[in-house]
């Protein structure tokens, strides 16, 4: 049987879908059954309530922040600013963005895409969700204790020594999540090397499941490194032993070094899968082969390579030495030539494909743009001399945002809304989805933009008062905010409407190619009834261009 | 009967009577499976402990008198008999894994014990260690605001030393409580002969982790130890 064939709607499937008598869902309705699941399907739900959860306490720290922003002189303390905009990073980056695509869809769909029946090892998965919500707790019991000011970087003296808030519990909160995006970093490279199905080869597997390989590369690989960083600081800090104490001939710039060892290439934690996302979406909504297939899984590993090579661009005014400068701005130039190949070639698959511009390509479109902005605007900071110009102002803020807000947030909300009908079996509403895909996109801009030429002028970060000049671009961004604060309470609203209300999907709504369209919608416990054989590429749309 | 050879992957009947989880298809599926992630997790193990070592790289480069003086005052035998406990403990465990590829139940519970005891004898010596540097005049824990009897060169730098000394051999010590809970644990299930039936490949996850804590130290020995004794 080919591909076209198993595309081929049935009779059945013609008719007025309904959902399947019994699915992953509706199995059991205990407590346990959700609390012990080892379900990776369940699993995912459980990841996906808590990193929303979270995403809306570091969306509310941005609104406050915005507010104040809105005059120059501000309502609030600046220790509660700083304070605020610490828990928003810290929150946003280690609670939302690094688990967001990887723990949610990646923990749902490499399976089924895969045509295994779990993850490797479904106990550890669970102990990574575990993992995950003590850490959340106490970032939750610093936030309700009094919080904590450093910035969501932690810069040693400052941390280890003179900062009088929480940055203890902050530390052992981010030590333990970093835990869980180990295991689940390792659960995927194992499912990836061992449980595909047969005739499931590496140049079959769907470029979402590349990708997140890539992602777990970096999780495995750079995440012990930040682990021990944080640990040496909170040894620093709780037992008074210098290890990066200047008075004692310690360097504040190794634990910088070590530090942004790990967090540089977590920004490719956070994008790689995103990229995963895009690809699987503009070749469902082209209906075409992703265009250069082979080169855009390749750069999905060049890109984890590279992100190790590249953390010292963070120190470029920091007292690092200008040659070590000079071969990281060589290197941070050569990454964006994967990301521009991926680039290339997402567009040259929507060439002469068949386009329909349902809610998840808008998402998918909207990434493309935005995330090209952002990466134009890194080579900007790759250069030295723009660099010291720019280096610390609102440029980088916005210009971090548009990979991780523009980027990573838009086509996270393309995949929940291209598998929510997998995931539940219901459509959403595809008018308001559409209608909040423009609002984030419109918001998002609004939002950010202006705050390139804010820094461009000279508007240092994390400052909570600026000069009357710049009120008309703050106030222009803190506009911007409210409209995508609203566009993203939007789709969580509709989106639970529609567990009830929604339309039952069928197996496949979107006639798309991969296994998991093959399966219910939603999959049984097991995923499939039958273990799948896969004997067709990936993306063989019927008719449609093989490159 | 299983043997090491019968492992091989032409031979998946090898192991068609032994159990496993639902979501492998076979034995053979799921023992991989473990083997590949017990070594992915050891390399996140080595840039764990590889963002210490990098730490004291530097900072031996920059301040080498006061790590040469306070190599010195570290207790060399007690270091050299502890390599030796460890590498003992290391060869019980190669041997228990082979018992247990054997299928013999009686040696696999000796030499997990064996292992264990050596273990045990190691954290002993280490203890011993530590205490010696909270000795009222010899005291050498960098903690600020505490008595630090160190009289050679660079005494600031010292507590650097001392302070990656106390970070680097505690987190291996910790690692070796964690190993010591694991063959509690597997020893416990080896008298009832859990491994010895063919399915052994929880004593080679083991195995495999303990070499690895046997790896941290034999290059903990020489760089905290021996880099100034000529």
């Amino acid at each position: 049987m080919s591909a076209e064939d198993k595309n081929q709607p049935t009779a059945a499937q013609l008719a007025a879908p309904s959902l399947p008598k019994k699915h992953y869902l509706n199995s059991r309705y205990s407590p346990g059954s959700w609390l012990l699941t080892k379900d990776h399907k369940r699993i995912g739900l459980l990841y996906l309530m808590s990193i929303t959860f979270f995403f809306f306490i570091g969306g509310a720290a941005a609104v406050l922040f915005r507010l104040e922003l809105m005059t120059p002189q501000g309502e609030l303390q600046p220790d509660t600013y700083n304070k605020l905009f610490t828990l928003h990073g810290i929150t946003m980056v280690f609670f939302f963005l690094i688990p967001a695509i990887p723990a949610v869809l990646g923990n749902f769909l490499i399976p089924i895409m895969i045509g295994a029946r779990d993850l490797a090892f479904p106990r550890l998965n669970l102990l990574s969700w575990y993992l995950y919500m003590v850490g959340g707790a106490f970032t939750i019991y610093v936030m309700l204790a009094g919080g904590v000011d450093t910035g969501w970087t932690f810069y040693t003296p400052y941390s280890s020594t003179y900062s009088n808030t929480y940055v203890m519990a902050t530390a052992v909160g981010i030590f333990i999540t970093g835990f869980s995006s180990i295991l689940t970093g390792l659960n995927i490279l194992v499912t990836v090397h061992k449980m595909r199905a047969p005739g499931m080869t590496w140049f079959r597997l769907p470029l979402f499941v590349w990708s997140n390989y890539a992602t777990s590369l970096i999780m495995v690989l750079g995440t012990p490194v930040v682990a021990i960083a944080i640990l040496l600081v909170a040894i620093e800090r709780g037992f008074g032993i210098g290890i990066f104490d200047p008075r004692l001939g310690g360097d504040p710039i190794l634990f910088q070094h070590l530090f942004w060892f790990y967090s540089h290439p977590a920004v490719y934690i956070m994008v790689l899968p995103a990229m995963g996302v895009v690809s699987e979406l503009v070749a469902t909504f082209s209906r075409n082969r992703v265009f250069g297939y082979r080169f855009v899984a390749f750069a999905s590993v060049a890109i984890a390579v590279l992100s190790f090579l590249v953390w010292g661009h963070h120190m470029f005014v920091s007292g690092q030495s200008i040659y070590e400068g000079m071969v990281f701005s060589f290197l941070s130039f050569l990454i964006a030539i994967p990301s521009a190949i991926k680039v290339f070639n997402w567009t040259a698959t929507l060439y002469k494909g068949t386009v329909t511009f349902d809610t998840p390509l808008l998402y998918a479109a909207g990434f493309i743009g935005l995330f090209t902005v952002g990466g134009m605007t890194g080579l900007f900071l790759s250069a030295l001399a723009v660099d010291v110009h720019v280096h610390d102002t609102y440029f980088i803020v916005a210009h971090f945002h548009y990979i991780m807000v523009g980027g990573t947030v838009m086509a996270y909300l393309g995949g929940i809304h291209y598998w929510w009908p997998k995931m539940t079996g219901r459509m959403y509403p595809e008018l308001w989805a559409r209608i909040s895909a423009v609002l984030v996109f419109v918001g998002f801009n609004l939002t950010f933009f202006p705050q390139f030429i804010l820094g461009y002028l000279g508007m240092p970060r994390r400052y909570h008062v600026y000069p009357d000049g710049f009120q008309v671009l703050n106030v222009m961004s803190s506009a911007g905010a409210s409209i995508l604060g609203f566009a993203y309470l939007f789709p969580m609203c509709y989106l639970l409407w529609s567990l009830k209300y929604g339309k039952p999907a069928g197996d496949n709504p979107w006639n798309a190619i991969g296994l998991e369209w093959q399966t219910t919608s939603p999959p049984p416990t097991e995923n499939f009834t039958k273990t799948p054989i896969v004997d067709y590429e990936a993306y063989a749309y019927p008719g449609s261009i093989i490159h | 009967m299983h043997t090491p050879e019968a492992l091989s992957t032409d031979d998946p009947h090898g192991h068609t009577g032994l159990e496993f989880a639902h979501h492998f298809d076979d034995w053979q599926q799921e023992y991989q499976s473990k083997s590949l992630g017990m070594w992915l997790f050891l390399v996140t193990e080595v840039m764990f402990f590889g963002g210490m070592f990098l730490v004291y790289m530097v900072y031996r480069y920059q301040f080498t008198p006061a790590f040469d003086a306070s190599s010195r005052l570290l207790n060399l035998w007690a270091g050299a008999i502890n390599t030796v406990v460890l590498l003992a403990s290391s060869f019980t465990v190669a041997l228990a894994v082979h018992a247990a590829h054997l299928g013999n139940r009686k040696m696999l519970v000796r030499l997990l014990a064996a292992t264990l005891l050596l273990g045990v004898v190691f954290l002993g010596i280490k203890a011993y260690e530590y205490s010696e540097k909270f000795q009222p005049g010899h005291q050498l824990v960098p903690v600020a605001g505490w008595a630090f009897d160190y009289h050679g060169p660079e005494p600031q730098q010292a507590k650097l030393f001392f302070g990656l000394y106390f970070a680097m051999t505690g987190v291996h010590a910790l690692h070796m409580i964690i190993g010591i809970g694991i063959f509690v644990y597997l020893l416990w299930f080896a008298r009832q002969g859990r491994y010895t039936g063919g399915n052994f490949v929880s004593v080679e996850l083991a195995g495999l982790y303990w070499h690895f804590v046997d790896i941290i130290w034999i290059f903990l020995f020489p760089l905290l130890y021996l880099v100034d004794r000529s």
